[in-house]
């Protein structure tokens, strides 16, 4: 079996790359490449170097180690990796981590408060609105950012706002109740 | 525990397995359906709820091992070919790669019966050509685009009926018809049994390939630590892992461990050991690095199984009363490339109905396209769309009530293995959902009559499963000195709530509150053996497992009890959670105190899964009444509300029971209805390997859906009383969801999906 093991990762890059957000102005650029992304992330900054290609959800998984966020398709068809940007239901696998710095984002870990979990996390318990369990924390930060918009909404609004999340197990049923349960709540 | 050995024979998915089990001698007391429940038996929500809510629960696409590095295989672009060369040179430049196998260097594993690990002559778009191990998944990308591979293409063949000619392209010596003939059943005489008939029907269906579509795809993160071998993966099956890779590698079993602690479901398609994780131990031991592979979701659709396609030929026949006497199918299906799941599906027709005179002739074929999988009730829910549509014609044809046809020609036993079930609440089904749904007053006695264009139509099917489960089936208790339990279990929980029943079962039998007993289940060196969680075989195997293990623990914990009585254990009886004087029970102790006086003493306990009773089939049985309203100006079916009556036995958690129905529901409507593979057939390709085009249901589908469960706890099938539910879910919605389309329209669509265009073409607008 051929084994190999150089171990480098690329070599150096020339181009500086700008990034939108506030207090961006210089990038810093490493010698193979890689940039430094200041990642807000349930409500603290992680200074990352990062491969300018690396995604929101990679480098929220890979490189801060929050697993709660999945990666079920890498396509932006499923809704797995769902996370607020700036309180909005976003794709991560969708958009570039220097694309996010100077925002807020918000992970499924985000909502616990120490070990305590938020009355929407407890709803999807309580309704037992997961089976597998994989799309639950996309399913409530889709829920979390639908809620802080629209306090009591339809069923019909929910439906929308939740559509982009899919659930294979198709735990919707239970999911619906749980939603409710919380908006009736207010 | 004293325990024996027996000769088991144990039902799973299309097949029975017989094995030697071992056995309690004296199995627990069964919990007969008259008895107070005080945790089993009541709906709880997940004892890992709060795991998966909050991102803590790990799945193995979560596991990151220090210096771990990344693998993927690469797979063919064509349908058929066979390989000249591969040229890696390039590849290896890349900086980061670590290492790439192809046949060329591989060591020559079987696989298949008749393949191998890496096989040059390449049978599908997917079939893989090389794996490729980096530092990081931007590398391993690089290099995977870089391998060359010289390929000679051959002619292919995508469609089961034409594989099956003498001219097709061949995918092996033998041909295409897996065993070269069919599966055939006969009982009684066909012949005999039309000519009885006062109506006869024949007719045709069809129906498509789905794929299980999982949301966490296939992972498994491999380390080595010297000569021991640690595997975390996304299975429903550790055992089957570690006693797979243990043989393939030539590794004892004691040097090997599998970790599931939570996956992101599987629906059939994680049954088994996986060439990848074969490919990653082999390139983890030579780099002496963890080696981590995610299926990308593509080769998910390409390479990680299928329900096939079908194409069935039914005639039946039946008496003006309604009296069915001839079932005749003749079948085919795609079974893929390889020998792997198959598209046999005549249990149907021969179980489900009372009929003396009945043939069956199935075939598998070999196709250029991705091997089949076990998925969700393997051909049963085709095999249901195929009968059920063809009795509702038959009834109609006599002028009779679909159901009415339904409940005349109910089995009393089985008509296979001529002998009875342990219990059998069909007729009770048929009843509640019956009335549930308004059956007689809503249907349309015409079909096709409602006014248009929103037309609403009731149909309904029937299903019938396994699930009765056996042993071998292992399960331990601990008893701390505080007189909580810690519970192992063997099997995983793939999403259907095993961990939860497992702590009810044992919080039951010892009196406890839920959150006073831990369960550890999924990992193969900390749990005893539990069979694969397939076949719906799980809760109704280890639940008598643990309620042995459980009912050891608080016999053993009598003697501390009778201490603090000042007794011989002989004269303290028990009952759950209290150890009392049997001549003056006012004089009790809790389990909690006998606990405290063992001091630095621990209770162990093991229990073993109890036989099946011999001389009974242990069945599952149901209905499913479906009500649509179809568009006749666009074709599009909405379904409105299904109603699900199933004899189950014993619920031992109403709760996750309502939810597996509900996603079994909704899977089967998306069978119905959108769900397909596209192949291109120009060039063998799949068109649609992504969850934006291959169409699972969405939210915005959801129907109403009610859940009646028609039965109580069947204690000749086992102690604890349960049969499996994660496949009679799934069975009979397509089925019944036709049938309302034709209820609904006046006209039958014989093809899933059914499509707004197959509609429209039906209605003969397109």
């Amino acid at each position: 079996m051929k084994g190999l093991g150089t171990g480098l990762v690329g070599t150096a890059v020339a181009t500086k790359i700008t990034v939108a957000g506030p207090g961006a102005e210089e990038k810093q650029e490493s010698a193979d490449g890689r940039v430094l992304v200041a990642l807000k992330v349930n409500g603290e900054v992680h200074n990352l170097w990062l491969e300018p290609r690396t995604t929101l959800v990679e480098a929220i998984r890979d490189h801060l180690h929050l697993t709660g966020t999945k990666i079920g398709c890498n396509r932006g068809e499923c809704g797995s990796c769902t996370v607020l940007f700036d309180g909005k239901a976003v794709y991560s696998c969708q958009i570039l981590a220097v694309e996010a710095a100077g925002h807020e984002i918000t992970t499924i870990e985000g909502l616990l408060n120490g070990e305590e979990p938020d009355p929407l996390q407890r709803a999807f318990v309580e309704h037992d609105a997961m089976q597998c369990g994989f799309c639950t924390p996309g399913q409530i930060l889709a829920a979390k950012a639908l809620l802080s918009k629209n306090p009591h909404p339809t069923r019909e609004e929910i439906v929308r706002g939740m559509s982009g999340n899919l659930c294979r197990c198709a735990a919707y049923p239970s999911i619906l109740r749980a939603v409710e349960s919380v908006a009736k709540k207010g | 525990m004293a325990k024996k050995l027996i000769r088991s024979v144990f039902d799973f998915e299309e097949g029975f397995i017989e094995t030697i089990a071992e056995v309690p001698e004296k199995e627990p007391e069964a919990w007969a359906p008259e008895r107070a429940m005080r945790v089993a038996g009541k709906g709880h929500p997940r004892v890992d709820g709060y795991a998966r809510a909050s991102g803590d629960a790990r799945y193995a696409i979560d596991i990151q091992l220090p210096r771990m590095a990344y693998g993927r295989v690469l797979r063919s672009r064509i349908p058929h070919g066979r390989i000249r060369k591969i040229d890696t040179s390039e590849a290896e430049k890349v900086p980061g790669v670590l290492g790439i196998m192809t046949y060329a260097n591989a060591p020559k594993i079987r696989w298949y019966r008749n393949s191998y690990l890496f096989d040059p002559h390449l049978r599908y778009e997917g079939d893989e050509v090389a794996f490729v191990v980096a530092e990081t998944e931007g590398a391993l990308e690089e290099a995977l685009h870089k391998i060359r591979v010289d390929v000679e293409e051959l002619p292919f063949v995508l469609d089961a009926e034409e594989a099956m000619r003498p001219t097709a392209p061949k995918l092996y010596k033998s041909g295409n018809i897996r065993d070269g003939k069919p599966r055939v059943y006969q009982r009684g005489d066909i012949q005999k049994g039309f000519a009885e008939a006062d109506v006869v029907v024949e007719d045709a269906f069809k129906t498509q390939v789905v794929h299980h579509a999982p949301l966490e795809p296939h992972v498994c993160v491999v380390n080595w630590e010297g000569d021991r071998l640690t595997i975390w993966e996304s299975t429903q099956a550790t055992f089957r892992v570690q006693q797979g890779i243990a043989s393939i590698l030539k590794v004892p079993l004691n040097k090997v461990r599998v970790i599931n602690a939570f996956m992101g479901a599987g629906f059939g398609s994680k049954l088994g050991i996986e060439k990848h994780t074969v490919m990653a131990a082999l390139m983890a031991r030579q780099i002496g690095r963890p080696v981590k592979v995610v299926t990308p979701r593509k080769d998910e659709f390409l390479s990680m199984g299928n329900r096939p396609a079908s194409v069935q030929k039914l005639k039946v026949g039946a008496k003006k009363d309604g009296t069915l006497t001839a079932i005749s199918l003749w079948s085919v299906g795609p079974g893929g490339a390889y020998r792997s799941g198959s598209a046999y599906l005549g249990t149907p027709v021969r179980e489900m109905y009372k009929c003396a005179n009945v043939r069956t002739e199935e075939y598998t074929v070999y196709v250029n396209a991705g091997p089949a999988r076990a998925m969700r009730a393997p051909g049963h829910v085709q095999g249901f769309f195929a009968l059920d549509s063809i009795l509702d014609e038959l009834a109609e044809k006599i002028g009779m009530d679909p159901l009415d046809f339904r409940i005349r020609n109910i089995a009393e036993i089985d008509q296979v293995r001529k002998r009875p079930y342990t219990s059998k609440r069909l007729k009770e089904a048929y009843e509640a959902g019956a009335r549930a749904i308004g059956w007689y007053k809503r249907r349309n006695k015409v079909p096709g009559s409602g006014k248009g264009p929103l037309k609403r139509g009731l149909g309904m099917a029937s299903q019938i499963w396994g699930g009765g489960g056996g042993p071998p089936a292992f399960a331990t208790v601990e008893v701390n000195r505080d007189g909580t339990v810690v519970v192992h279990s063997g099997s995983q929980d793939i999403g259907t709530g095993t961990r939860t029943i497992v702590a009810q079962v044992a919080a039951e039998e010892l009196g406890l509150d839920l959150d006073r007993v831990s369960v550890v289940i999924g990992d193969t060196a900390l749990c005893p053996y539990g069979p694969t969680s397939g076949g719906s075989v799980t809760a109704a195997s280890l639940t008598p497992a643990v309620q042995a293990a459980a009912v050891e623990a608080r016999e053993r914990l009598k003697d501390y009890a009778a201490v603090i009585l000042g007794v011989d254990p002989e004269q303290v009886s028990y009952k759950p959670g209290r150890y009392y004087l049997t001549s003056d029970p006012s004089k009790s102790v809790s389990f909690e105190e006998a606990a405290r006086k063992m001091g630095n003493n621990m209770v162990v306990t093991t229990g073993a899964r109890g036989p099946n009773p011999k001389g009974y089939t242990i069945n599952s049985f149901g209905a499913q009444f479906a009500e649509v309203e179809v568009d006749v100006e666009t074709g599009r079916v909405r379904v409105l509300k299904i109603v699900a009556a199933h004899d189950i036995g014993r619920a031992i958690n109403p709760l996750t029971v309502r939810s597996q129905f509900e996603g079994g529901i909704i899977m089967g409507m998306g069978y119905a209805l959108t769900e397909e593979r596209w192949l291109d057939p120009q060039v063998g390709r799949q068109v649609n390997p992504n969850l934006h085009e291959y169409r699972v249901p969405t939210l915005a589908e959801t129907p109403e859906i009610e859940v009646i469960i028609v039965s109580e706890a069947d204690t000749k099938a086992n102690t604890v009383g349960g049969k499996g539910i994660g496949e009679p879910c799934i069975i009979p919605t397509a089925a019944a969801i036709a049938n309302a389309v034709y209820n609904a329209i006046g006209v039958r669509v014989k093809e899933l999906p059914i499509t707004p265009d197959r509609v429209l073409r039906a209605l003969g607008k397109a």
